[in-house]
């Protein structure tokens, strides 16, 4: 099953601003809840997430424990050039997701 | 419900519920038990959320839309029935009730519906509350800060912010039992579907929203 959905433009004029829309499924478990018994849940959360426009960083963000479950993030960039956007979280416990979107400017 | 919440729900590139969506079709195109899955038989269950609860014509019981996957499943797929409220039951209840998103809720007097009416108006618990005296007489104030709704169920199952995940109209009915401070029903039982059948009455004629986004 999916573990992220990506939403942007497929096509767009140059100069013209993208509002990309990105939704990843994770628990964001905080680190600071308890069982019934009182035992810690251990901490599970995406700690980074990153967008390159053809390889070149147009968006960054660290996530933190406050961050809801399946984490909306939404942003704007500048379509520059035809091409591909990678977005990418990586987390606790090895947590890593990649995902693309393809885009034309004409 | 707030302007944001709304638009959240209505966009499908921000609504969280599409990922149980989309797990749910991936489950109903898998073949189970018998050999079938529920698209050899089901091309489309449109409509199929806007009048349930419903009563099954063989054996006579009231089932809901998750009880209805469930007695498919084992009935005509030989295969095992999902635990209530487990996240492959949610998945496919999500995927089938966003097939009626937009159709007006059907539903009709019937003695289902009266035997939810009578559990709606019954006070109970601690707190000697009925549904109706909230989501009946007090619906617009507050409530802990939160305004209280009219309590239509035009959305199951909906992702819950503060559940930060998917949660059926079961659960929501048990929630609140047990802020009366009475004591809850079981998932699955008699008493929650009629209560279901009697909401889906009083919300008839409006529109399905499923899978919803609720604070």
């Amino acid at each position: 099953m999916s573990q992220a959905i990506v939403s942007m433009p497929k096509q767009a004029k140059r100069g013209e601003v993208l509002e990309i829309k990105t939704l990843a499924q994770h628990p964001m478990e905080t680190g600071y809840r308890r069982t019934q018994e009182g035992v810690v849940i251990a901490r599970n959360i995406i700690r980074t997430f990153v967008c390159t426009y053809n390889g070149a960083e147009v968006f960054r963000m660290e996530l933190h424990p406050a961050i809801a479950a399946n984490p909306l993030i939404a942003f704007t960039t500048v379509a520059t050039e035809s091409g591909t956007l990678e977005f990418r979280w990586a987390g606790d416990n090895g947590y890593a997701v990649t995902e693309s979107a393809g885009i034309t400017v004409v | 419900m707030g302007r944001e919440t709304r638009a959240m729900q209505d966009d499908d590139a921000t609504n969280p519920a599409m990922f149980w969506v989309l797990e749910g079709e991936t489950l109903f195109r898998k073949k189970e038990g018998s050999g079938k899955a529920c698209s050899d038989c089901h091309s489309t269950l449109q409509g199929a959320a806007a009048r349930h609860p419903a009563r099954d014509a063989k054996s006579g019981r009231l089932l809901n839309l998750e009880q209805r996957i469930n007695a498919c499943r084992t009935e005509r797929m030989d295969a095992p029935a999902y635990g209530y409220e487990s996240r492959e039951l949610l998945s496919l209840t999500a995927y089938v009730a966003k097939q009626s998103r937009g159709l007006e809720i059907q539903s009709h007097e019937n003695p289902a519906v009266e035997a939810g009416r009578r559990l709606y108006q019954l006070r109970q618990g601690q707190l000697n509350l009925s549904c109706a005296q909230c989501h009946d007489e007090r619906w617009g104030k507050k409530l802990a800060g939160t305004p209280i709704p009219q309590g239509h169920s035009t959305g199951y199952p909906l992702y819950r912010l503060e559940w930060q995940g998917l949660g059926s109209l079961q659960r929501r009915l048990r929630n609140c039992l047990t802020g009366m401070r009475a004591e809850t029903f079981p998932f699955g039982a008699p008493e929650l579907v009629e209560l279901e059948a009697y909401l889906m009455w009083r919300a008839r004629g409006m529109k399905m929203e499923s899978p919803a986004v609720r604070p």
